[in-house]
């Protein structure tokens, strides 16, 4: 089966979002697609537990409107199967879809680095505590501890909080001098400054990190560092992440330029590659509000409202020197990169210890010789915490970008051996 | 608010508020792990956001991830090796 459309949306996030709301005027086809279950991306998860959101309500209801914009949720992009096609699959069929233009808003996902004990369960993300229990994961007078860096720490435990957890720690690597030269600028955006103050937490630790989780079978301690002193504290779960990072790598693999780990995007949100915009998270971690801002200037541009799409440029300014101050202040210590040992698994689809990848002289060779990066998650998250650790560059995906059915697969063999040049 | 989604967990009834996810359930019938490691350790979702993989569980006989996934009425969930 083959689907056409004049706009497709990779992404149904902030940006996303935005980005369909702002193209649907035009009349054209538009597509919207996302693995999640319902739109909204990560901050909007909907759920059990999740919050209500104005801000995602009001876009919804739009994107309800728009009778020439369709949404795919639960749907996944699993290859490229042309020149502006791509094979998607959802629990119950896979499908091409052809595109003039495409947006990619594919957000981004939470830098989980390793440390003696992160496999043990009851250890998450913070961002994953957070979504976890939006979708209805119980954690009523459970003691958490929060760790790793940026401002997702705090919103992790007030979501913990108000979900009935007590909080026992809040580990921010940055330093305190980073943190108050950071808060001295929030006046400038009024409303993250309000969000700061109500989300503080009197647990809020500054140049502090996770060095172990310890427990047997599940967590139940962690080792912070506090400046030079080492802390136990007991709790019933660890929710760690180190900040975000883009989702780059399908708008790599379709040929769009990449800097700085994020999708290289002019002015009007243009790729490197004709006909392909990208927008929010994926073009750099900026926030929500950067992420609306960005894509409804794509979707502005990609159907040619050209001016729509530039008098939302000082908008964009203003978030995006927001983005900018979070990334000097919350800035990674070098000193995290010992935080693996030699036997710490890196690698949790295949076991493969940190010592076996570490002394490899590339990404490749230790995909090569110990099997890191090879698994489910495709490297999703042992190769960014090789690419902190070790610096070491992540390589472009190939197909199935996502593990996929066998009946979504031989659908793209079919494919190639009909029109030879059309998968990788 | 619409009635409770009944679902059964390695075989174990379990009542649910819609809206609830796979990994919440996870949680609801038991320890919350969803699959056993290549070393044989269980693992639990970590992400919680569809990227690592650890909640990849057997739904009706598909492979899906339990974070991703909202209980439905009459689902069987296998998170045995």
């Amino acid at each position: 089966m083959k689907r056409d459309v004049d706009l497709l949306i990779l992404g149904a996030g902030p940006a996303g979002m935005a980005a369909a709301v702002a193209a649907s005027a035009s009349g054209q086809r538009i597509a919207l697609v996302d693995d999640n279950p319902a739109t909204g991306g990560q901050i909007w998860r909907a759920g059990a537990q999740a919050p209500r959101y104005p801000a995602a309500e009001n876009l919804r209801a739009q994107l309800a409107a728009a009778k020439n914009v369709e949404c795919f949720t639960a749907t996944r992009v699993i290859a490229q199967t042309g020149a502006h096609e791509l094979l998607l699959e959802n629990p119950l069929h896979s499908w091409r879809i052809g595109y003039t233009q495409l947006i990619l808003c594919t957000g981004a996902r939470e830098v989980l680095l390793p440390f003696p004990g992160w496999t043990l369960p009851g250890v998450t993300g913070a961002g994953g505590l957070q979504a976890l229990i939006k979708g209805g994961v119980p954690v009523r007078g459970e003691r958490v501890v929060v760790a790793g860096s940026g401002p997702l720490l705090l919103a992790s435990a007030a979501s913990a909080k108000a979900a009935g957890a007590r909080i026992e720690c809040i580990a921010e690597q940055a330093s305190l001098a980073s943190l108050a030269a950071f808060a001295l600028q929030l006046p400038r955006w009024p409303g993250k400054l309000r969000q700061a103050i109500e989300l503080f937490d009197r647990h809020y630790q500054p140049h502090s990190h996770v060095v172990e989780a310890l427990g047997d079978g599940r967590v139940q301690a962690v080792r912070i560092r506090r400046g030079s002193r080492l802390v136990e504290i007991p709790c019933d779960r660890l929710a760690c992440g180190f900040g975000l990072r883009a989702n780059t790598e399908l708008a790599q693999t379709l040929g769009c330029a990449i800097e700085a780990q994020a999708v290289v995007v002019d002015n009007l949100q243009r790729t490197s590659l004709a006909g392909h915009f990208a927008a929010g998270e994926c073009t750099g971690i900026g926030g929500n509000e950067l992420a609306q801002v960005e894509g409804a200037i794509a979707g502005f541009a990609a159907v040619g409202l050209l001016a729509e799409a530039q008098a939302l440029t000082a908008r964009r300014r203003h978030w995006q020197r927001f983005a900018d101050l979070l990334k000097r202040h919350f800035a990674l210590d070098p000193e995290l990169k010992s935080l693996p040992t030699a036997d710490t698994v890196l690698c949790r689809c295949e076991d493969v210890p940190y010592g076996a990848v570490a002394q490899q002289a590339s990404w490749r060779q230790a995909k090569l010789h110990s099997r890191c990066g090879m698994g489910a998650c495709q490297g999703r998250v042992c190769g960014t915490a090789a690419e902190v650790l070790l610096g070491w560059p992540t390589p472009t995906l190939r197909a199935p970008f996502v593990p996929a059915r066998v009946d979504s697969l031989l659908h793209a063999a079919a494919l190639s051996s009909a029109a030879p040049t059309a998968v990788e | 608010m619409s009635s409770a989604i009944e679902l059964h967990i390695n075989g174990q009834l379990l009542r649910v508020t819609p809206g609830t996810s796979v990994a919440a359930a996870l949680y609801l019938a038991g320890d919350g792990s969803s699959r056993t490691a290549v070393g044989g350790q269980r693992r639990a979702p970590l992400c919680g956001m569809g990227i690592c993989q650890e909640c990849r569980v057997t739904i009706d006989g598909q492979r899906r991830l339990a974070c991703q996934t909202p209980c439905t009425a009459g689902m069987q969930v296998e998170s045995q090796p």
